[in-house]
């Protein structure tokens, strides 16, 4: 039988690749996209296992409704993303220093 | 071992694996395609969790959609990944020592704590009993009752997503000749028919 630690280690590994994937990635911001989009699912994993092991159907909902907002998080970023690549004619990250940050 | 242990692991390996190929390969396409490997290799452990209707909707909507975009955008622009190691490699201490201390204070704790999750006070559960019914039955009557307003909500930030990408992304480009009926279909009196003398030729 599985239990729910199991699901949380799985969830926990998955949330630290996406972060070491944010800080490790200097070519483009696409692969940042990504990452973000494999933490948001990292979470998603979190609620639906505490939504089964507490037999509470509310995680699921919750887990709805953060596929929604991941959804229009990705189009909103790959639109600003090709914006940006129309104007400053590329997405390294390196070369992304307007505000000399 | 029972079936469901080998699945568990099964599906959870592979989601790792390719989360891991995912922030390490060099080609973006290679990136996309593992990332929905991972996504329906979640989908499977979201059926072993028995939400069948999320599981669905997140073949759906991230393999259908999301990823498919992303395979889109990687292949309209053009990625000159002209980066020398050097670069790379700065990175790579910062990187693994987050990483590393990110992973070890989760599953130190994640494996030391038992829940027990029979004391949890979870909030008035406002469908307690649905073993009887279907996962996307189930969903379908709390979501429409009691959460509707989160529902309307979620609408609302499509929209404002959808109206937000078309607006950046659309751009008014110079010199494009366009139909415009309305002009054409008031174009009257400006036809002249002119009588050809052969041999003359006509001033226009």
């Amino acid at each position: 039988m599985i239990e729910l630690n199991q699901f949380l280690i799985l969830s926990a590994l998955l949330f630290a690749i996406g972060v070491i994937g944010i800080f490790l990635n200097r070519k483009n911001v696409i692969i940042i996209l990504m990452s973000i989009e494999i933490i948001l699912l990292s979470v998603n994993l979190n609620l639906i296992a505490f939504s089964y092991f507490l037999n509470d159907l509310t995680g699921q909902i919750f887990s709805l409704f953060v596929l929604t907002v991941a959804a229009a998080e990705a189009a909103i970023g790959l639109a600003i993303l090709v914006i940006y690549n129309r104007n400053a004619g590329s997405i390294e990250i390196e070369k992304i220093n307007a505000l000399k940050g | 071992m029972t079936a469901q242990l080998l699945t568990f692991y099964l599906f959870s390996g592979v989601i790792l694996i390719s989360s891991l190929m995912v922030i390490s390969t060099k080609n973006p396409v290679h990136s996309v395609l593992f990332l929905i490997l991972s996504f329906l290799n979640a989908a499977g452990l979201f059926v072993i969790l028995h939400a069948e209707f999320l599981a669905m909707i997140l073949i759906i909507v991230y393999v259908g959609a999301v990823a498919v975009l992303f395979l889109f955008v990687v292949m309209m622009l053009d990625f000159k990944t002209s980066i020398n190691k050097d670069n790379i490699l700065q990175y790579i201490p910062i990187g693994i020592l987050i990483g590393v201390v990110f992973i070890t204070e989760l599953i130190i704790v994640l494996i030391n704590t038992k829940f027990d999750l029979s004391n949890i006070q979870v909030l008035p559960n406002p469908l307690s009993d649905f073993t009887g019914k279907s996962n996307t039955e189930a969903i379908g009557s709390v979501l429409y009752t009691d959460y509707i307003l989160y529902f309307q909500l979620s609408g609302v930030i499509l929209l404002v997503a959808m109206i937000g990408s078309i607006v950046l992304t659309l751009r008014e480009r110079e010199g494009v000749k366009r139909q415009v009926v309305s002009e054409q279909l008031q174009r009257q009196g400006k036809i002249d028919l002119v009588d050809v003398k052969p041999g003359k030729g006509v001033d226009i």
